[in-house]
């Protein structure tokens, strides 16, 4: 996804387990604005999986890529109000 | 507003929820909820508001601890027998959650002072437990515009109604005026299960949260009736009465009035 060269807004919540990863997550994109990028550095790896299934399942488009071993990047762009 | 990193984790599971978030918290968190009586309802009622952190909580009682109390009244102990209800709901609640402000007021109600204590809160919760409280609460609340959660208890069964004034029914299009004093037993005479206000006042505190996050259903022009012997939910319809005679096309009843306290009254 080439948003994630301009990302909006970008959180690093290295270091935080779920549910919390979730949590922050969600706040950061409640302050975007449609159509803004969000971008997540994150290290627990069920939140990896878990922050895309929960945010498409809240109606917002991302992205996943692991960077190495043990860490995530995620991008979210916001589709929809929350 | 900001959530402090502590909101953030007290309120995650709200958080987290769609309906709710971030955003949904902080309405919750900046809403004034005030609760009629300290007793079987208002405990659990006043208790899940507070988890929940809606800001402020109004809480008035004139009544104190009694040990007979204790069986149902989840708010008070048995170290507290005496104390004021209200002076105890408040150690209670703040205790659970800091961010609650709980407004103790050691006051009966009646038509000179109730349109003064209800007029800095957005939503009204009736546990009163006497039908001249709540026909003065469900005045008020229409003359005021206020959204109103009604509850009621007695032996085994329970109603819930949200009172929506000139936008669904009133307590009076259901039930034009109180039934005359020893007609209905009241819990002192009767009995009442313990539990049964914990479900009542569960389903007051869901009601009071949805009015203030503006999200599902709540039961406008509708009668909630739990009975927990045979566990049945039964809705019953209640339309706006044009007859009512506080809200409907015609009203006779213009001004507040307090019914004579010849009924049992029930901590």
């Amino acid at each position: 996804m080439s948003e994630a060269l301009k990302v909006d807004k970008e959180i690093d919540i290295r270091g935080l387990v779920c549910p919390y990863t979730f949590v922050k997550a969600k706040l950061a994109v409640e302050e975007l604005q449609v159509g803004q990028t969000l971008r997540v550095l994150l290290d627990w790896p069920e939140a990896a999986h878990n922050i895309p299934r929960s945010m498409a399942e809240h109606g917002q488009k991302l992205s996943v890529k692991q960077l190495d071993e043990k860490q995530w990047e995620i991008i979210i762009k916001k589709e929809v109000e929350d | 507003m900001e959530l402090s990193e502590e909101q953030i984790h007290r309120y995650s599971r709200h958080i987290i929820l769609r309906e709710v978030g971030g955003k949904g918290q902080k309405k919750l968190l900046s809403a004034k909820v005030l609760i009629v009586g300290a007793g079987g309802l208002g405990c659990p009622v006043g208790y899940y508001l507070a988890a929940a952190g809606v800001g402020t909580l109004g809480i008035v009682d004139d009544d104190v601890v009694e040990l007979s109390n204790l069986q149902r009244q989840i708010a008070h102990n048995t170290q507290r027998l005496g104390m004021s209800k209200a002076e105890s709901a408040k150690q209670t609640f703040e205790a659970l959650n800091p961010d609650v402000q709980v407004l103790p007021i050691k006051t009966r109600l009646s038509k000179d002072n109730v349109l003064e204590l209800f007029r800095d809160y957005d939503i009204i919760v009736d546990g009163s437990d006497n039908f001249p409280t709540r026909y003065l609460v469900n005045d008020a609340c229409v003359f005021l515009r206020k959204p109103l959660v009604s509850g009621a208890i007695l032996r085994f069964e329970g109603q819930v109604s949200t009172i929506l004034p000139y936008d669904g029914h009133c307590y009076r299009c259901l039930f034009e005026s109180p039934p005359p004093p020893g007609l209905v037993p009241s819990c002192q005479e009767a009995g009442v299960l313990g539990v049964l206000p914990g479900v009542v006042g569960g389903l007051q505190a869901t009601e009071v949260l949805k009015l203030i996050l503006g999200q599902g259903q709540v039961l406008r022009n509708t009668l909630l009736i739990y009975n927990a012997l045979n566990v049945s939910f039964r809705k019953v319809r209640v339309p706006r009465n044009p007859q009512c005679p506080i809200c409907g096309e015609a009203p006779s009843i213009t001004e507040l009035m307090d019914y004579e306290q010849g009924y049992c009254q029930m901590g």
